[in-house]
């Protein structure tokens, strides 16, 4: 059988390949990393794999999967700190986690609710990695079978998911979905070469967006900026108090809760598209249901703990399962880390089906490498939980411009070029008004991740269709309707029937109040103008060039129907209607600083990279933010910046890369790093 | 650091289920007669190059006519990502070429993707010579836009100075059932069969393949959209294509085991020139036949005539001279002698036949004259030819070149 002729040794190579010093001394680094990366809040999977990226370039497979996995693991253990201590989820993933792990800190039993959720992290990431080894066992002969059209299946599956996604408003998730497609395609087409929102006269866009800038804009972006508008103070934090053993006694106590949550968190995370942002809300609403006594749950539950903390990190476990099986990503930081594989080595392993029939030893070692992070992370947790506390009590107004450079440098990797940064920026901006307005951000990168794949797997699977059907009818119909994609399609249509249903009581991002209509709606506007131009400019393409021109008509047309139904939808509601969420008005009360006092100063380290180059825009960005807005002295803005620099020409030298040159750079001939 | 690398070395044996891909630094001063493959991220290929030099320092000097680059770092910008053949190419000569110039500079690739290598190819038009440590590596994928007239080719390569050219060649193969209709070398019963081919564009290197088998009276349809030849193969191998070609490295990489389990079948190899310029069998692929063998035998395939020397000149354009080595315009003649005779010294080290052919193939690595005669036979194609592939591309494809 295939299990012992070809997966037990597979999985003894996988283990020998990761049970080497180097290998395991990696995935510390990267357990360490993805630790302070989950702590500080806003920042979580996306942002930690986008900063590895750069370092991934020809790297060692094994090397560079220790340290992407020992990241991706832990940040939903680690992510525990910010939101039990200081109410802020550490990252998407732990939102619910806040619910009651908040008030029990404030109760002083802190330790207790970090204990509990480290040792229902620590089983659930065990239950995720268990998992993914059985079921590529299992799926593994039927991915094998896998061809175009099933491919495209798979794809349309993991879009159909962006009705769950959608939350409150289905039309808004979908019109969201179709927004990040229509970025997506932006650049060359894949089948004529046609260009599609893009001139030769401006070169960057010819080959399109880079989902690292992407990924960071949408996600990272929005998060700092507004966690720095905030700007929360360090007496928010309480102290850790005692009951470590008990938090582990809890968590025994109610294993089988911790099961169960597990187990959704495998589900959902399995489901390409989901990921984080809903896993724990679901986990948390099961706790809820099943707990007898209800009354205490938003007051300090431990089952409100354990139950969020246990599916999070299982989820992982189950985001790998589509990720590795067939190349679509389970979740955004799975996207992230598609592309990263495609660096490692020399670009010869690439995950889906390729990777299952070739690499069968690097899929298993990436199961034991996700076990072992989460034994390792939970185990660091645990050991210097007091020292990791003490970095939540870092005043974000440090921590951001520090960000901020890493976000930069990473995004500038990409493309080595300026113009990076300002897709960086305008991705950013995009990302920090769709999280004011409740647009899904999920949504959108999904959409934009599965649009090239969409639409070549489109392309391809109709055009070897003709050509089968020319051969003959049976011959076309046994292509394209094989049994693996009539599963497909009916997983599809229960999902999406479900998921609408579901929809309304999944909050990705937490509730959000409604504002006044005005500016909802001019957002909703600019996003329509958007759309009527991309598909005005796909409709000019020639016609021996039509693929390239099918699918941005199709997906335009479809999401400029969803833009236009929302308008009308719009004019008829009244203001209090969940279409008009705006996170400014919900959030006034918290904000300290203005959203355009705060982008200003990242217009303004745009603006002076372009005239200086980076490193000296950065020496004045960081100086001037630390002295002004962090209201430091002059001598410790003066030894920030100079630790900054210091940082970045390091992590420059030790890739050899150069920085964006700006203005002066093209007059004056510098040394570098301020070429 | 020495456990460090001997540990990656037992590793990369392990994987690739061969000798060692990498020589730790402490080997090198024993084994530098016998191999220096570098197989490994450019951090430890510094300090490989590092190591090298305190070896070398001793023993080389600056040529009376050469340039020194002692002290300086050589930047190697290659237009494609971290992931293609170019970036294997530079990266197995960039140890070997620090090693060899004069003053042992580091020596980086940096990689400059975007555009299929235009947007690289552009950039180094506008770099003028100052100290000879600017090189750039171009391709077949950037050749034949230029060849096409293609309205982003903003470069001249006339206005570069070539000091390495170096060759490759490429297989085209079948499953066994249709090459099993093949009769000997005549083509003519697969012309009624329909043919799928996973196409990277037909504007590209592609365009080699697709001509020759409409010269053999194919009927074979691209399908666009695939991000490398490498996924043309995973189709090939899924049953959705079922004619394919690969250049000679992922031929015996990725092919080879699939001949050997008896999936793919060879049909001919595109050839190499020999020094006369006339087609003859790919030292690689010494028992295969060429195209041009299969096409003679073939009725209605002609090599003469329009359409093969139309094939020809992009076939010499695409492949003997795929890669080649450039110094920006206006280089000193100081500059070109230094360069040239580095990768001259490298050609002429006793294990270089050794190492190379694992990892190049056994094709010529051109320098110094022979060199300006591969740029001038990759960069110059007839205008006739020019004028039926441009003619071909608009009637068979649709793709308006001049628009």
């Amino acid at each position: 059988m295939d299990f012992f002729t070809l997966a037990l040794p597979a999985l003894s190579d996988a283990a020998g390949l990761i049970l080497q010093p180097v290998v395991l001394g990696y995935l510390v680094m990267g357990v360490v990393m993805g630790l302070c990366i989950g702590v500080f809040p806003g920042l979580g999977g996306i942002a930690g794999l986008s900063l590895l990226l750069p370092f991934m370039f020809g790297m060692e497979p094994v090397l560079g999967l220790a340290l992407m996995i020992g990241m991706v693991a832990v940040v939903p253990t680690s992510d525990t700190f910010a939101s039990v201590l200081m109410g802020i989820p550490g990252s998407s993933a732990s939102q619910a986690t806040v619910l009651d792990g908040f008030p029990m800190a404030k109760r002083g039993e802190a330790a207790r609710a970090l204990s509990a959720a480290f040792a229902s992290s620590l089983f659930g990431g065990l239950v995720g990695a268990t998992f993914l080894t059985l079921f590529i066992l299992v799926a593994r002969p039927i991915v094998l079978e896998f061809r175009t059209p099933e491919l495209l299946m798979i794809t349309v599956f993991g879009l159909s998911m962006v009705g769950i996604l959608a939350g409150r408003v289905a039309l808004k998730g979908i019109a969201a979905a179709g927004l990040g497609m229509m970025i997506g395609t932006i650049g060359e087409g894949d089948s004529a070469g046609e260009l599609r929102m893009a001139t030769y006269d401006m070169p960057y866009l010819v080959d399109g967006l880079k989902l690292v800038i992407v990924g960071l804009g949408i996600f990272a972006i929005p998060e700092i900026v507004a966690l720095l508008r905030q700007d929360r103070s360090i007496s928010d934090r309480s102290p850790l108090g005692g009951g470590w053993a008990q938090g582990v006694s809890d968590w025994f106590r109610n294993i089988w809760l911790s099961v169960r949550c597990s187990i959704i968190g495998v589900v959902v995370g399995v489901i390409p598209g989901l990921g984080g942002s809903v896993v724990d809300w679901i986990a948390y609403g099961h706790s809820v249901q099943t707990t007898r006594d209800k009354s205490k749950f938003g007051s300090g539950e431990i089952r409100g703990v354990i139950g969020p903390e246990s599916s999070n990190n299982a989820k992982e476990g189950g985001g790998l399962v589509p990720t590795l099986l067939f190349g679509i990503p389970g979740s955004g930081s799975m996207a992230i880390f598609i592309g990263a594989i495609a660096l490692l080595g020399s670009g010869n392993i690439e995950v889906g089906p390729s990777m299952l029939k070739n690499n069968l030893d690097i899929t298993y070692a990436i199961v034991w490498l996700l076990a072992l992070a989460n034994v390792v992370g939970t185990l660091i947790c645990i050991a210097a939980s007091g020292g990791i506390a003490r970095l939540t009590t870092i005043p974000f107004a440090l921590l951001a411009p520090f960000l901020f450079m890493i976000i930069s440098f990473a995004a500038f990797q990409s493309g080595q070029d300026i113009m990076d940064l300002v897709a960086l920026f305008a991705i950013g901006f995009l990302g920090i008004m769709m999280r004011r307005f409740d647009w899904s951000r999920p949504a959108f990168l999904i959409g934009f991740v599965l649009s090239n794949p969409a639409e070549t797997y489109a392309n391809q699977a109709v055009q070897i269709a003709q050509s089968r059907f020319r051969k003959g009818f049976e011959d076309g119909i046994d292509y394209i309707f094989s049994p693996i994609v009539i599963v497909l399609i009916i997983i599809t249509v229960l999902s999406v029937v479900v998921g609408l249903r579901q929809a309304k009581t999944i909050m990705a991002e937490g509730a959000v109040e409604s504002g006044t209509k005005r500016a909802p709606m001019i957002f909703l506007l600019v996003v329509l103008a958007y759309l009527i131009l991309a598909f005005v400019n796909a409709s000019m393409i020639p016609d021996y060039a039509a693929a390239d021109r099918v699918f941005p008509r199709f997906v335009g047309g479809v999401t400029i129907l969803c833009a236009l139904i929302l308008l009308v939808q719009m004019m008829l509601r009244d203001e209090t209607h969940a279409l008009f969420a705006d996170r400014e008005a919900s959030d006034a009360k918290l904000n300290a600083y203005g959203l355009w006092s705060t982008l200003a100063w990242f217009a303004a380290l745009l603006i002076l990279t372009s005239l200086l180059g980076f490193i000296l825009a950065l020496a004045i960005f960081l100086f001037a933010f630390i002295r002004r807005r962090a209201g430091k002295s002059l001598g410790f803005a003066a030894a920030y910046t100079a630790a900054g620099i210091a940082f970045m020409c390091g992590m420059a030298a030790l890739l050899n890369r150069d920085f964006p040159a700006g203005l002066l750079q093209s007059y004056v001939d510098l040394p570098w790093p301020l070429t | 650091m020495k456990a460090w690398c001997k540990l990656r070395q037992a590793y990369t044996a392990r994987l690739a289920g061969e000798s060692p891909g990498l020589i730790c630094p402490s080997q090198i001063a024993a084994e530098r007669e016998e191999t220096m493959i570098i197989k490994t991220t450019r951090r430890v290929a510094m300090g490989l190059v590092a190591a090298a030099a305190a070896t070398f320092a001793t023993e080389t000097s600056a040529g009376g006519h050469g340039i020194s680059l002692e002290g300086k770092t050589v930047e190697w910008v290659i237009p494609f990502s971290e992931t293609g053949g170019s970036a294997k190419w530079a990266n197995f000569y960039a140890p070997l070429l620090s090693e060899a110039l004069p003053g042992n500079p580091t020596v980086v690739v940096k990689f400059m993707p975007g555009a299929g290598s235009t947007k690289g190819a552009n950039w180094f038009q506008e770099q003028q010579y100052e100290d000879g440590t600017l090189i750039f590596g171009s391709s077949g994928s950037t050749q034949f836009p230029y060849l096409l007239g293609d309205p982003r080719v903003r470069y001249e390569y006339n206005d570069w100075n070539v000091v390495l050219a170096s060759g490759t060649g490429g297989v085209a193969y079948l499953p066994p059932d249709l090459a099993g209709q093949m009769n000997g070398l005549d083509a003519s019963a697969l012309q009624g069969t329909d043919f799928i081919y996973g196409s990277q564009g037909a504007t590209r290197l592609d365009l080699v393949p697709l001509l020759a088998w409409e010269m053999l009276g194919l009927n074979v349809e691209p399908v666009f959209g695939i991000k490398g030849r490498g996924d043309g193969r995973l189709m090939f191998e899924r049953g959705e294509a079922n004619i394919d070609y690969q250049t000679s490295s992922s031929y015996l990489k990725g092919v080879t085991p699939l001949v050997e389990a008896g999936t793919a079948v060879p049909m001919m190899s595109w050839g190499a020139l020999d020094a006369d310029g006339n087609i003859v069998r790919d030292p690689t692929f010494p028992d295969m036949p060429t195209f041009k063998e299969v096409c003679e035998a073939t009725p209605g395939c002609e090599t003469s005539g329009e359409k093969w020397d139309a094939w020809k000149a992009f076939f010499v354009a695409g492949f003997p001279a795929q890669k080649m080595v450039f110094l920006p315009a206006g280089a000193s003649k100081d500059a070109m002698v230094t360069y040239t005779k580095a990768f001259e010294d490298i050609k002429a080290r006793a294990d270089f036949a050794e190492i190379s052919a694992g990892r190049l193939g056994v094709y010529p690595q051109m320098t110094g004259d022979e060199a300006k005669g591969a740029l001038s036979s990759a960069t110059q194609v007839p205008e006739s030819a020019k004028a039926f592939v441009t003619g071909w591309l608009k009637d068979r494809y649709g793709v308006d070149l001049n628009g």
